[in-house]
């Protein structure tokens, strides 16, 4: 029978954790499917899972009256989205849609954050691997916030 | 290649004084975005060729305006016209946008040491551009392409800030379209009907199908922007000594006299403006300079 342990194991995301762990992640993960223009979650909604993508591309809006829904970032291949699963209220605070079709492995936050609390070094490993998605995205976000390219010559 | 003595300096064969330009016509502008424009400029008199190299830059003079560095853009195979792309932001170069073709331009260079095209030979050729960047970018393109079989994967990544400000998006989708070269866009801001990529462009590095251990990276953008994507390559694990960026500073003379352009020990117009990351990095996180 196949599990989605190689799928994991191979992820950039989980790449190196150790055997256990993958099999506690094993039990919380299912293979999902989104077509284009299908949201992956949306804002206010109980954030329930998180998202290893396996392939295709996620865009994360912000919708604003008057100026319709704003693409803040994409995803793809080898990308994690979500982690509003960790923190409470847990809660997403954008939208996410599928911009085309996109497969991803879909990880039930519940199961995890048991599987977390009752097993403290995989909660450490997997707060490190965020800590370090979060820290990209937070130097993007001031990057962004330079306006760099405006300003060149 | 250009090199430099006291008095003159020999260019393309010929003797002139470096600080004299030469007359050269408008053949034609073309409006690349709202703010970015493209010259095609022919030799006034005579059809020399105006040879250089990927990289270098010429200092265009305005008549009765002034004169400013810009970065050659065209085809460093293709000498019939030679070609600029800029930006229009100051008075020059505002002046420049509304050349019209048959006004004339003075034009000194070319200038400075180039991408190192040929020392990437035999590897991977990456190349990172953020905004107006990719201009001078370009003729390392067309040169790689014109020789494609000297270099292996051949990847480009383009970041700028809004789908409008895409810079030759034309060429872009027509390199995207071949097969032996991979190009990936990413806008800082989308707008409505962009479905492509939005982040910054290191976001791109990690995923960019090269061989680390045989790649050779050009960056050109902001500051801020080539500093932090050859921190990246690096994570990637290209070494230092295999990236190369172009550096801006306020170039004058274009021959490493006047010093505007100084930048600790090098002078960016003479000694760059392309240089190895190794060279340059720890100039690049000083404030001061």
């Amino acid at each position: 029978m196949h599990t989605l342990e190689p799928i994991l194991a191979e992820h950039p995301f989980l790449k190196g954790l150790r055997q256990e762990h993958l099999a506690l992640l094993v039990g919380c993960a299912s293979n999902v499917r989104f077509e284009a223009g299908a949201f992956v979650f949306r804002q206010g909604q109980e954030a329930n899972h998180f998202f290893i993508l396996r392939d295709g591309k996620v865009a994360v809006e912000a919708f604003a009256p008057q100026k319709g829904a704003v693409a803040i970032d994409t995803y793809g291949e080898g990308d994690v989205l979500g982690w509003s699963w960790l923190l409470p209220p847990y809660r997403w605070r954008f939208d996410a849609r599928a911009v085309e079709p996109t497969r991803m492995i879909s990880l039930d936050a519940r199961c995890m954050r048991t599987k977390c609390e009752n097993d403290h070094d995989l909660g450490y490993e997997l707060m490190k691997r965020f800590a370090g998605i979060i820290e990209q995205r937070l130097d993007a976000t001031r990057w962004q916030l330079l306006d760099l390219y405006g300003v060149r010559d | 290649m250009a090199c430099v003595t006291d008095e003159v300096l020999v260019m393309n064969g010929a003797e002139q004084s470096p600080m004299l330009p030469d007359l050269y016509k408008v053949r034609q502008v073309h409006r690349e975005t709202d703010d970015a424009f493209t010259l095609e400029l022919g030799r006034a008199a005579g059809h020399q060729p105006f040879g250089f190299s990927a990289g270098q830059f010429n200092m265009l003079y305005v008549h009765g305006i002034g004169e400013v560095p810009i970065s050659i853009s065209g085809d460093p195979g293709g000498q019939a016209t030679l070609v600029h792309t800029t930006r229009a932001v100051g008075a020059v170069t505002r002046a420049m946008r509304a050349l019209r073709a048959g006004d004339m331009l003075g034009v000194r260079g070319p200038f400075g040491v180039g991408w190192p095209v040929a020392q990437a030979e035999g590897h991977d050729v990456v190349v990172v551009a953020g905004g107006i960047g990719l201009a001078p970018l370009r003729p390392t393109i067309y040169h790689v392409l014109a020789n494609r079989d000297r270099y292996g994967r051949v990847v480009i990544l383009y970041g700028t800030r809004t789908p409008g400000d895409i810079l030759f998006r034309k060429q872009l989708e027509a390199w995207r379209a071949r097969l032996d070269i991979e190009v990936y866009v990413t806008v800082d801001r989308a707008t409505e009907g962009w479905n492509g990529n939005v982040g910054v462009v290191t976001k791109l590095v990690p995923k960019a199908p090269f061989d680390r251990t045989r790649t050779v990276a050009m960056i050109c953008g902001p500051e801020i922007m080539m500093r932090f994507t050859a921190l990246e390559l690096e994570r990637r694990g290209i070494d230092a000594d295999h990236i190369y960026l172009s550096m801006e500073r306020n170039m004058k003379c274009g021959i490493g006299l006047c010093g505007h352009c100084q930048c600790g020990a090098a002078f960016i117009c003479k000694d760059g403006p392309v240089f190895r990351y190794d060279a340059i990095r720890e100039l690049l996180s000083r404030r001061e300079i």
